[in-house]
């Protein structure tokens, strides 16, 4: 078998070799827990101490603004929940989008059952939401607004810049909470500069271990808690922290901030995008055109093949991709992002998404290109029999 | 050099060598997310699986009932909101105990303001918990009873079997904090009727931020994370990989070393206690003398400052805790130590001493050897030593 390639990155990451090594380190070494008072707890708390400087400074914004949760998931329950409690007598009404990531929407189906109103906003042919109705769908009991900034299937990037700066004019100013967890380490982000209160990041998008995320809360904005006890993190999140997975989130960070070149991603996308349109002229880019979605997610469908189909055949030959987010992917039913986007039902079932991270080379992209060619071929061949 | 001794495994372990090895592949190699459905994606299902499967067996339960968490922290918080906002219907009325993890106190004192009735039941002058007064308390309101199974300061272990058995009959659901337990004492979850059990792996050589809820079948009870469908739908949130396989590995290694280690612990955690007790004057031990954790001993010392001796003991190299790790920077005595009803001058000058496997008869010498000496001279700079000589004991 040829080399494996792995372009399921948007599902998550391999650790990054540096980020492994700081892991370890930490869980042999510097193993204290940060609350206890002797030294080996005083070291654990001076890498959380750095760790979180180190994750503010790659957002430019204060390291008291930097609370940690178990991952992306969390983060994004923990601001929406929490504003939503900490804001009831305010209000009862929040907006969003249809293509946001199930731990947003499902958060807001909670809150639903339990008494909140959502406005679900629609997006247009590329995924995009309009500043325009996230505006009109204002009302003066809204207290929070929640977008995400990259999707994580077709990769459309959200205006939250032009959001944040029109919510900022809002007299009632509802807190706007951003879903990073695709875009942070890939475009920038600059929730000062943008109006943005509230950001969920994620580790294992980066090359950083599973189980650890972040969520940057703007000073003055209350958030409840959702996990109650010792009182860490200021008691915002409660919780023996999770320290290998801290200092191996501060190292990818920083992997990312001094060694990676930024651009790489959108020259790995366009080869893969032309050669893939040369090779397979019939492939459909679901979404934004390439150029204007994320640098590292690319939606296509391959007509009259379903995706799960060509999802295996590709891996037959060493190629791994995803079919739709990795958490909905069990379930079979239509994507509900494609849904939101008007793709045809043949078309959305035919959708594998190639997403691409820092350690794949441009020879694995045309590797690729040439290989899906070979599988749209095959399998052609196989349906028209 | 300065010998290093670290007793405050309590608070944390370090993360053994073995399970370390077994994480070591699912950073770098077998790295797929276990909801994809390609061959990364059921490779690290399967990891998932398999570490399920450990925790299952190191429980007695099946691993259908095994949901993984980011600590013992969200185990606490999730069975106890997740069954007080699924039962609501049927009553509003909880029984805890006075001297619960903050995790779990917190936790029952937020429901008390969202219109629960928490009933803090009082421990004696050991810390334990009487099954007869968890039975006087229940009313036909009651829906939930959380007893933690062993203490995470005094380290007393409580009466579970007996409590699971009187939420049983009454049909109760019955939640323990296991996460000091787990991998040290035995623990058998259909034997002691438990319905929902938090434990963490950061306590038994495992890595932080993970850990899991066992929750018996047909427990009703709400998410606590919403989102993807991961663990069958009940804990939304990408899977810790490495974390659970971690876990897995380390419950295995705890679990079937269990009787040999909580010997040599016990005999070394006695050594220490009659060591201290002989060798200083105005001391007592907290905690039951048997019923306990065996790796734990708790002290206090009159006319000491817990903080002080800590440090002092630092600078010898000896890492230990006054009380809980999470309260340690707090000015408050520990609301353990105040349950058993110590007062709050004695309840400051403690210290909790907690073994584990790195720990030898010499660093027990070590301890015997420095300790009494800081004593004293903790006690020569106190005022109230000087007041207090001849005068009125509380140990
Ligand atoms: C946009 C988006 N938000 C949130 C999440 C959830 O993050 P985590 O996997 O860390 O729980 C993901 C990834 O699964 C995502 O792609
Ligand atoms: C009895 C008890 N319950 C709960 C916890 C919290 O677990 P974690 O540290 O995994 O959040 C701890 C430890 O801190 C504990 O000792």
């Amino acid at each position: 078998m040829e080399r494996e390639i792995y372009l399921d990155n948007a599902a998550t990451t391999p650790v990054h070799p540096d980020v492994a090594e700081a892991v370890m380190e930490c869980m042999l070494h510097d193993f204290g827990n940060p609350s206890s008072l002797h030294r080996m707890g005083l070291r654990a708390e001076k890498k959380l101490k750095e760790t979180r400087e180190r994750i503010a400074s790659a957002l430019g914004v204060d390291p008291e603004g930097v609370f940690f949760t178990s991952g992306g998931t969390e983060a994004n329950n923990l601001a929406i929940i929490g504003t939503a409690l900490a804001r009831k007598r305010e209000g009862r009404h929040c907006i969003t989008t249809k293509v946001e990531h199930p731990s947003v929407l499902n958060t807001f189906k909670y809150l639903e059952k339990e008494g909140w109103e959502v406005t679900y906003l629609p997006v247009n042919r590329d995924g995009v939401v309009s500043p325009d109705d996230v505006r009109r769908a204002i009302r003066p009991d809204t207290v929070l607004v929640s977008i995400m900034h990259v999707n994580n299937e077709i990769g459309s990037i959200q205006p939250v810049q032009e959001i944040g700066r029109l919510l900022k004019a809002q007299g009632n100013s509802p807190v706007f909470h951003v879903d990073a967890v695709q875009s942070f380490g890939k475009l920038d982000i600059k929730p000062v500069q943008w109006g943005i209160d509230l950001l969920s990041i994620s580790g294992h998008k980066i090359h950083a271990p599973k189980g650890i995320g972040a969520l940057y809360i703007r000073k003055g904005v209350k958030i409840h808690p959702l996990q109650w006890g010792g009182g860490q993190e200021k008691g915002v999140r409660s919780g023996t922290e999770n320290m290998p997975g801290i200092v191996g989130f501060g190292e990818a960070v920083r992997w990312l901030e001094e060694e990676v070149d930024r651009g790489y991603l959108y020259r790995l996308k366009g080869i893969l995008v032309a050669e893939l349109t040369e090779r397979v002229p019939s492939a459909v880019i679901n979404g934004p055109p390439p150029e204007e979605g994320a640098p590292h997610i690319l939606s296509v469908s391959f007509p009259g093949i379903r995706g799960e189909v060509m999802l295996h055949a590709l891996e037959e030959k060493g190629v791994y991709v995803g079919t739709g987010s990795a958490c909905s992917s069990r379930r079979g039913h239509m994507s509900h992002v494609l849904e939101a986007i008007g793709t045809k039902k043949d078309v959305a079932q035919g959708a594998i998404r190639l997403s691409l991270s820092y350690l794949n080379t441009e020879d694995e992209m045309r590797q690729t290109a040439r290989i899906i060619g070979q599988c749209v071929k095959e399998l052609e061949g196989f349906v028209r029999r | 050099m300065q010998r290093r001794v670290y007793m405050d495994h309590a608070a944390t372990t370090y993360t053994k060598q073995e399970v370390l090895d077994e994480m070591l592949p699912y950073f770098k190699e077998i790295y797929g997310n276990p909801s994809s459905v390609h061959g990364f994606g059921r490779e690290a299902r399967k990891a998932v699986d398999l570490a399920r499967e450990r925790t299952a067996a190191a429980l007695n339960v099946s691993p259908e009932e095994i949901y993984f968490t980011s600590g013992g922290t969200e185990a606490d918080n999730w069975a106890i909101k997740g069954v007080a906002w699924a039962n609501k219907e049927r009553g509003n009325h909880i029984i805890t105990t006075s001297i619960e993890h903050h995790a779990v106190l917190h936790t029952c004192q937020y429901l008390e303001k969202m219109g629960f009735e928490v009933t803090y039941l009082p421990v004696d002058s050991y810390g334990l918990v009487y099954p007869e007064q968890v039975k006087e308390a229940i009313t036909d309101k009651t829906i939930l009873i959380s007893v933690m199974f062993a203490n995470n300061e005094i380290g007393t272990i409580e009466p579970i079997k007996e409590i699971g058995q009187i939420a049983r009959e009454r049909g109760i659901y019955f939640h323990t904090d296991a996460v000091q337990a787990v991998g040290h004492i035995p623990v058998d979850v259909k034997d002691m009727n438990i319905d929902l059990l938090s434990l963490s792996a950061h306590k038994f050589y495992g890595p932080k931020g993970v850990g899991a809820l066992y929750i018996r079948k047909g427990v009703k009870l709400h998410p606590f994370i919403h989102g993807g469908a991961q663990e069958r739908n009940r804990r939304a949130g990408t899977e810790n990989l490495p974390g659970i396989v971690g876990l897995g590995k380390a419950i295995e290694l705890a679990v079937s070393n269990l009787e040999e280690n909580s010997k040599r612990l016990t005999a070394m955690r006695d050594r220490l206690i009659s060591g201290v007790l002989n060798s200083i004057e105005n001391v007592r031990l907290n905690g039951h003398p048997t019923k306990r954790l065996p790796g734990n001993a708790n002290f206090s010392f009159e006319f000491i400052e817990g903080e002080s001796l800590l440090l002092s003991l630092d600078m010898k190299g000896i890492a230990a805790s006054s009380g809980s790790a999470c309260t340690s920077g707090s000015l408050d005595p520990s609301h353990v130590l105040l349950a058993i009803g110590l007062p709050h001058e004695i309840a400051h000058g403690s210290l909790r001493l907690t073994l584990g496997d790195d720990n030898t008869d010499e660093d027990i010498d070590y301890v015997l050897e420095v300790l009494p000496g800081i004593v004293k001279r903790l006690r020569e700079m106190s005022p109230l030593f000087a007041q207090h000589k001849g005068g009125k004991h509380y140990v």
